[in-house]
This record gives structure tokens, sequence and C-alpha cells, in this order.
């Protein structure tokens, strides 16, 4: 019986021949990574733990993304705690405002996690990093702790659901409407503990911003990882970025699934996910004429140089209604650059719209555009929990950036054909 | 010593468990004043040493942050009995040493002001008010090994002191 490419990657971190879905093994760890949130309550059971220093100094990444520029006193002296750790420990990859970005942007960027890797984050979207056909998941702050003083971790083999994507999707359609057809046809718990890979026609002509933007969201039904197999544009982004060797694992065409999900997408509209779950899909006529305060682009699901073109695209030239408030916001400061450059920056501000230096700000309701009672705003993000972006009377609609540029311009949820 | 059951339903996240709004600090005794408060804003007030939390499936789901169980820990409560749990919150719940039970028959019998009596060694929970008993899902091996060392804290400890001995 063959593997899953999650099961050779756990089983080459383990040093076994192979592993079988359910077993406990312990698995060497190629980066840890923590943010100004879960970093703090990490450094404090790292010390607790008697930890002297990191395991490797260049494999631990600190990214202060979620609250910063520093929001408030409180948030600054977080912050503080891990710019001090990093600092005491000559972290070299710690990255500070201004040189930063949001964590998932950043690190695939600046080649931090390649294909073959084993990525535990304390933050539940470093699963993002599947999307280079690495093992990437997200833990807690203890967790993370252990691993940095470790360099390995305990983790349970988690069986696989395949999902296979046949078709050919229209103009409009990126990785975000797959994830989230996908997620509302399994449900928030549908692939719990499970691996989700993602395969097909339709994957292998996906982007890789496209892939990133789907793997990011595998959290969302529950996932322990989504991944995709490395291919020729997997490599192409790998290469001349990677900052380590790299290992290319496919799954075996014998590989045993749990489940195999085959979807066509052909006639697969935006998608957008209403209040208050990420699988409460509807296709975007389904909830188009619905009233809007806001519109966020940006976050570790789509805030991409592709997603701020496909937003460019239809913002440029158009204006902002007048009673919406849009706000952009930059992956990292590489992809502000290269959006400068292209013209994509004076398009949103010429639009009415607002931009931001890289953070996760307004996603969790953290600054940066919070919601007031009964505000309705249609993000790029990811969760649209009760009181996710603000107010807990407050609503947020998922979706991609095309129907949200689209639903900026309108002031209602729009397809994006109705604008553009 | 029995408590109080606070009735839960499916996919309780942990924005609602510790709104992000609250995260720039993670003292526990500072986020347990506004645990669960987006779902039930009496809950944090009324909350005392002892009450047990039951809840449906996927209990813990979304953010990775350790402060959801931190902060419920500090309000006192003894454990969270769910029919199932999001895999995140489900370490760090063992990790932080907040007692949790997975027991579907629990979720779908308990209602809210039941007295419950939980048994954690074997993994009983009493509903004393109903007079039934319900029997949770037993604990993987090593996550006993975990706690038998008082937690992953201690474990990862002794560990830093075999490697420096080796």
């Amino acid at each position: 019986m063959g593997m899953t490419v999650t099961e050779k990657i756990l089983s080459a971190a383990s040093g076994r021949e192979r592993v079988e879905p359910g077993e406990l093994v312990w698995c060497r760890v190629d980066l840890v990574l923590a943010n100004d949130i879960t970093a703090p309550v990490a450094i404090r059971e790292f010390e607790r733990m008697g930890a002297d220093r990191p395991f490797d100094s260049e494999r631990v990444a600190l990214v202060p993304d979620h609250f910063t520029p520093n929001k408030d006193i409180r948030s600054a002296e977080q912050a503080r705690v891990v710019r001090e750790f990093a600092r005491r420990h000559a972290l070299p990859y710690y990255f500070e405002v201004g040189r930063m970005g949001i964590e998932h942007c950043l690190l695939p960027e600046q080649g931090l996690v390649g294909p073959g890797e084993v990525i535990v984050g304390a933050d539940s979207h470093t699963c993002t990093y599947g999307a280079l056909g690495a093992f990437a998941t997200g833990v807690g702050s203890t967790d993370l702790a252990a691993a940095m003083a470790l360099g390995e971790i305990w983790l349970r083999v988690p069986p696989s659901c395949k999902f296979v994507y046949h078709g050919t999707p229209g103009p409009w359609i990126g990785g975000k409407d797959l994830i989230l057809y996908t997620i509302g046809q399994i449900g928030v718990d549908g692939a719990l503990y499970r691996a989700m890979e993602f395969a097909g026609p339709v994957i292998n002509n996906l982007s890789m911003d496209g892939r990133f933007t789907m793997c990011n969201m595998a959290v969302e039904a529950g996932a322990k990882n989504g991944i995709i197999a490395p291919d020729g544009r997997t490599l192409d982004y790998v290469r001349g970025r990677a900052k380590r060797p790299w290992r290319v694992f496919t799954s075996d065409p014998d590989a045993s699934y749990e489940r195999v999900y085959e979807f066509d997408v052909t006639d697969l509209e935006p998608q957008v996910a209403l209040p208050h779950s990420p699988a409460n899909v509807r296709p975007v006529s389904r909830a188009a004429g619905i009233e809007i305060d806001q519109v966020v682009i940006g976050s570790c699901t789509n805030g991409r140089l592709e997603d701020l073109r496909v937003a460019a695209r239809i913002l440029k030239g158009r204006t902002v209604h007048p009673r919406v408030r849009l706000i952009v916001i930059p992956g990292t400061q590489e992809v502000y650059l290269r959006a400068l450059e292209e013209g994509l920056i004076a398009a949103f501000v010429e639009a009415g719209g607002a931009v931001s230096t890289p953070t996760c700000g307004p996603c969790l309701g953290g600054h940066m555009g919070v919601l007031a009672r009964g505000e309705r705003a249609v993000a790029t993000t990811n969760r649209n929990f009760v009181g996710r972006m603000g107010h807990p009377e407050s609503e947020v609609y998922l979706a991609g950036p095309a129907v949200a540029a689209a639903s900026a311009v309108a002031g209602y949820i729009a397809p994006p054909e109705e604008v553009a | 010593m029995p408590g109080r059951a606070w009735k839960f339903g499916d996919d309780v996240d942990t924005d609602v468990i510790i709104p992000a709004r609250y995260l720039n600090v993670s003292e526990p005794e500072e986020l347990a004043r506004h645990c669960m408060e987006d779902a039930d804003p009496q809950f944090a007030r009324e909350v005392r040493p002892g009450d047990v939390i039951v809840a449906g499936k996927n209990f813990g789901c979304g953010s990775s942050r350790e402060h959801a169980p931190l902060a419920i820990k500090a309000c006192g409560v003894a454990c969270v009995v769910a029919a199932t749990f999001a895999r995140i919150f489900y370490r760090n719940a063992f990790n932080v040493g907040l007692p949790i039970l997975e027991c579907p028959e629990a979720a779908e019998r308990v209602a809210a002001g039941d007295v419950l009596e939980i048994d954690l060694a074997g993994g009983l929970i009493r509903n004393l008010t109903k007079g039934e008993e319900y029997r949770a899902r037993p604990v993987p091996d090593f996550m006993r090994e975990i706690v038998a060392a008082g937690g992953l804290v201690p474990f990862v400890a002794r560990r830093l002191a075999e490697r420096r001995r080796a």
C-alpha cells in the first residue's frame, strides 16, 4: 500500500519507513513560528520549561503582525516581550514593523518554508504552507514552546481526505471560491483531525497565490493540515527564495484515502460565506443586494499580489460607494511595493479606499477597521464568527477579492460582472 | 465536588470563548473576566468554581489561541464536556491543565443547570439531577503520559534534562 504526501513527510520527519493514520510520532520540525499574541505565552512557558535557548536560532520565526503597529499600550508591551526575546537569542528571523508582513504571506515569500518540511506555528492558519507541499499545522503556545525547546513535536498521523477539482472555472473564480465552496459542502468539522489534500486539473492550473488561499482555510473545516503536492509551479516559486534545501514528496497512486470528493467547478459562481460560519456558503447571486458598511481586502487568506490585482481590475476608474469604507491591506512590504509599482495602490486610493501597512488588524477585530453594532462587512478574510471583526452584533461576509471589490463599488454584495 | 452545567451548542469557537479584543493581555485572571462573553454575557459573572461546561460538537474551533482554555480554567470551570473537540483546543487544554472529556451522550442528555459530578480518572460523568451516568471516550495513552508527568511543561523539562546529561 502506498502513502499520501502527508504520510511521506511525517515518515521522513520521524525517521520511519512508513507511518499509518492514527499513529503517534515524534517529528523533527524545520521551523517554528509565533506572533505577537501567541509568542508572549510561548516565551513564558519556554522559560518555565527551563530551556536556555531555542533548538536552532535559524529555525525560529517571530512575526509581530496581529496588533501591530502597536494599537495600544498593552499590545506594545506584548510586542516588546517578543522583540526582547528575539534580541536575547539573536534570532535572525524576527520581523520588525516596516520590514514585516502578515506571517503566512511573509514566510513563503522569504523562503522560510519549503516543500517536504514540517512547520508548526502558534497560529491556526499555519496550514497555509501546505500549498508548497509542506506539512504545516497550527498549535497552541505551550506546544510551540515545547517544539522551540526540543526541535521536535509529537503528532498523530492524520487520515487523509482527497478533494479533486475538475472543469473549467469562470473568469472571476479564485482559490477562495473553491475553498469556500468546499467548506460549504463538508461543514466546519467536515475534515476534523484530517489532512485535506487538494488535487485535480483545476488545482494544477491554480496560481501559487490561489493555492495558499485554499490551504490557509483548511483549518476552517477542522483539518490538521491542507496540502497540495509540489509541481513545476511550486518549484518555480521556491527556487531563488528557499533558505534551506527542500524535498519533494507526492502521493502514491495507491495511497489510501479515508474519502475522496470530486467537484466539477465549471459552473461555479463566486462564493460568499454568510454570518456566522465559514460553512454558511451561498453562490453570490443568492447573497446579492445585502447592504454593507465596510469592505476589507487583505489578510493571510487574500493579501497577496494576485488578490490585489483582481481587486484593482474592478476598482480602477470606479469609486467606492459613499456609504462604504474600503480598507486594503497588502500582505507584506514586498507585496505593497509591487502593488505600488503596478499602479494598484493608486487605483485603490483614487477609488476612495484606505491602504494600510501589513497587519492582521481588522480580521480578528483588533484594529484598523473594527465594526460597530449592526454594521456589515464583506471581507476577504477567513472567519465570520460572532464578534470576529468587532461588536458581537456586527456581521462579516467572507468572499474573494473580486466580490469584495465589486461590493465596495455597489454598496451591497454584488457579483463582479455586475460592476466590471 | 458536584457543579452546575452550563450548556452551549455546536462549533463554539475560540473567538467566542475569548474575543480577540481582550488578547492584548495574557494573564489568565484578566482573560477569565471576558470568558464566553459573546455567547452568554452572564457566564463570567455567574460561573462558580467546580461548574462544568457542556457543549456539542467541535468545541474550541477556530484560532489556536491558548488564551481560550486558560480563560475557562481561570473561571474555575472543573471540566469541559463536549461531543467532540477541535484539534488545537484539545491539545491546548491538556497542555494548560484544563480537564476535558469527550462524550456525545452527555452533550445530548445534560440540560443547563443539571448538577454533575465528574470522575476524571474513570472518565465518568454523573448527572445527579437526572440520576444518569455517561461514560466519556478514553483519553489516548500518550496524553495520559503527559498528564502523569504533570503536564507538557514538566514533560519537556525532563526531556531537556535528559539531553543535557546525555
